[in-house]
């Protein structure tokens, strides 16, 4: 099951639409930070809210993917998780430290914004306009 | 209670699948969606980790009662290389593989009762159950 | 809930008086519920007698004792005769449900119909005393059925209970763990009283469904009333702070009596990621500064990064 990958403004939204294969979660994040490269986005959300449950895998390859695309300059949100699937999480031991996780989509974009401005803020001083 | 669900695991379909039945199968024992979901994760993991060390095995799914107790039980079992030291691999967060190491030691906490047996070069049978709270 | 598995286990039909002897066993059952019935007026009496006596069901009047006590024997009676005991399991139900509410006990219940079974045994050996062959195979065929019909009305009375119990239970937790939204975006869970795993679950359960409703963004669990907390509530005080996280909601704890913030700390739970405030007061006005500064949005990211990413 292939994962829709939509590039909305500055931002990449992966919106998982059913139950997936470990192959297919680390296709997503393969597909997802060779993106990230190619499109200069700054910010992905990766919508879960079709999950119902998670696992150590998919927690891994979500984590992967955050600190990847960090990597490559863009910040991620995880966005749609659902109360019994975060429950389930934590009595696992599987709480995402580190990784942004907003309620769902609008709050993702939200956050976002919000991110990117201030790194824009943050980065301006040291980086004269006039580069490039 | 005679009805129990054999599923072989072999692809990583099969862990989908797995999962997916147990749900199905805590719904009907009464379980709370909550608690599917927590059954649903812990296949997932010892699913996997057949998946990870022995390639194929089985998952045993089944409704089980004890007074007047409901319960599911799971148990996968594989003639996998087994585990040669038990007591790591209960640890939380050793692995060694590409897990994030909260495969057996996750399933465990997640489940009421949990047994592990291993013999090297034979297999590997995990055992767990989690009975329905009284309300 | 499972009224029929609850009796069957308790009461086996191997108890009987052995296979060899059906047809004449059939015989004098049949013999013993005329005498039961002829008896009735006399027999019924005499047990109502002795339950006053025994101080049994003290709760009711009389006329209402006489009246109950009418109804079991027939259902006794009938029990005995027919050998199915589905119309006296029905009535030992409803008998529970009018008497359970009065403050009868268990073991009020369960003496009335040993009482029973012991009145009606005397008169057997009134009957037959002459013949004590006969009264032994007339024994043999009613202590079983006796045993059996004590069981099945002392079990409905005990599973009914039960029934009411966990009715009282769930209605009692319900009351207990009110979400309350005191504005937009802002939960406030006050706990109050004894905290066990179960309720614990509930109560996360509960507060996670409560901030997808809502769409909080802040939380204040306040524990202000609750006494004690062992390593396993603390701990699950801890998962429901990280899977509020997971939600998009920031929790702040307020309330923890000193004691319970020693034992914590010596127990050595770890809650270096919770935000703490003194009391409710403080909490809901660190809630309101989190909500304000939400314009741009906070980042949420406040744990570090895991080991294997540097930064």
């Amino acid at each position: 099951m292939e994962v829709p990958i939509l590039r909305q403004g500055q931002y990449l939204i992966a919106s998982i639409q059913s139950a997936l294969t470990d192959a297919d979660l680390s296709h997503l994040r393969e597909a997802l930070i060779a993106q990230v490269g190619r499109s200069r986005c700054r910010g992905v959300i990766v919508d879960v809210t079709a999950l119902d449950v998670m696992d150590s895998f998919a927690v891994r390859t979500l984590r992967d993917i955050a600190h990847m695309a960090r990597l490559r300059g863009a910040e991620t949100v995880i966005v749609g998780i659902q109360p019994d699937v975060a429950f389930a999480m934590v009595q696992l031991g599987l709480t995402l430290k580190g990784v942004a996780t907003v309620l769902d989509l609008e709050e993702g974009l939200a956050f976002l914004d919000g991110r990117t401005k201030e790194r824009t803020l943050e980065v301006k001083p040291k980086r004269p306009s006039g580069r490039g | 209670m005679g009805d129990e669900l054999r599923l072989t695991i072999a692809a990583d379909v099969d862990v989908v699948e797995a999962r997916q039945q147990g749900r199905a199968l805590a719904a009907v024992a009464g379980f709370s969606s909550g608690e599917q979901t927590v059954i649903a994760a812990a296949i997932s993991e010892i699913a996997r980790n057949i998946l990870m060390y022995a390639k194929k095995g089985e998952i045993t799914l089944s409704l089980v009662q004890n007074g007047d107790r409901q319960g599911v039980s799971i148990i996968a079992s594989d003639q996998g290389p087994g585990i040669p030291d038990i007591e790591r691999a209960m640890q939380y967060g050793y692995s060694t593989s590409h897990g994030v190491g909260a495969g057996l030691p996750g399933a465990k906490r997640l489940m009421d009762e949990f047994d592990l047996k291993s013999v090297v070069g034979q297999g590997t049978t995990v055992t767990m159950r989690k009975w329905r709270r009284s309300i | 809930m499972n009224t029929k598995k609850g009796t069957t286990v308790m009461t086996r039909p191997s108890e009987g008086p052995g296979s060899g002897l059906t047809e004449s066993s059939a015989g004098l059952l049949r013999e013993l519920v005329a005498h039961l019935r002829q008896n009735r007026t006399q027999l019924r009496e005499e047990w109502a007698r002795r339950i006053t006596r025994a101080e049994l069901l003290t709760a009711m009047t009389e006329e209402e004792i006489f009246a109950e006590a009418t109804a079991v024997y027939d259902n006794y009676v009938e029990a005995l005769e027919t050998g199915t005991f589905e119309a006296l399991q029905a009535y030992s139900r409803r008998l529970s449900e009018r008497i359970i509410p009065r403050g009868v006990e268990t073991d009020e219940v369960v003496g009335i119909v040993l009482l029973l079974r012991d009145v009606l045994a005397r008169s057997l050996f009134t009957k037959y005393q002459d013949n004590v062959e006969k009264l032994n195979r007339i024994l043999d065929s009613y202590e079983p059925a006796a045993n059996r019909i004590a069981n099945t009305v002392a079990v409905g009375f005990v599973e009914e209970r039960e029934r009411i119990i966990r009715q009282q239970q769930e209605a009692i937790r319900e009351l207990s763990t009110p979400v309350l939204q005191v504005r937009e975006r802002l939960l406030i869970l006050p706990i109050i009283g004894v905290i066990d795993p179960q309720r614990a679950r509930q109560l996360t359960e509960q507060l996670l469904r409560a901030i997808r409703a809502n769409r909080a963004k802040v939380v204040v669990i306040d524990v202000t009333g609750v006494a004690a907390m062992d390593s396993g509530v603390a701990n699950h005080l801890v998962q429901t702070v990280e899977a509020s996280r997971l939600l998009g909601a920031t929790v702040i704890v307020t309330g923890l009596s000193p004691e319970i913030a020693q034992t914590l700390v010596t127990i050595g739970v770890d809650l270096s990621e919770m935000a703490t405030v003194g009391d409710l007061q403080g909490g809901i006005e660190e809630a309101e500064r989190l909500l304000a500064d939400r314009a741009p949005p906070s980042p949420p990211m406040r744990g570090e990064l895991p080991p294997e990413t540097s930064r």
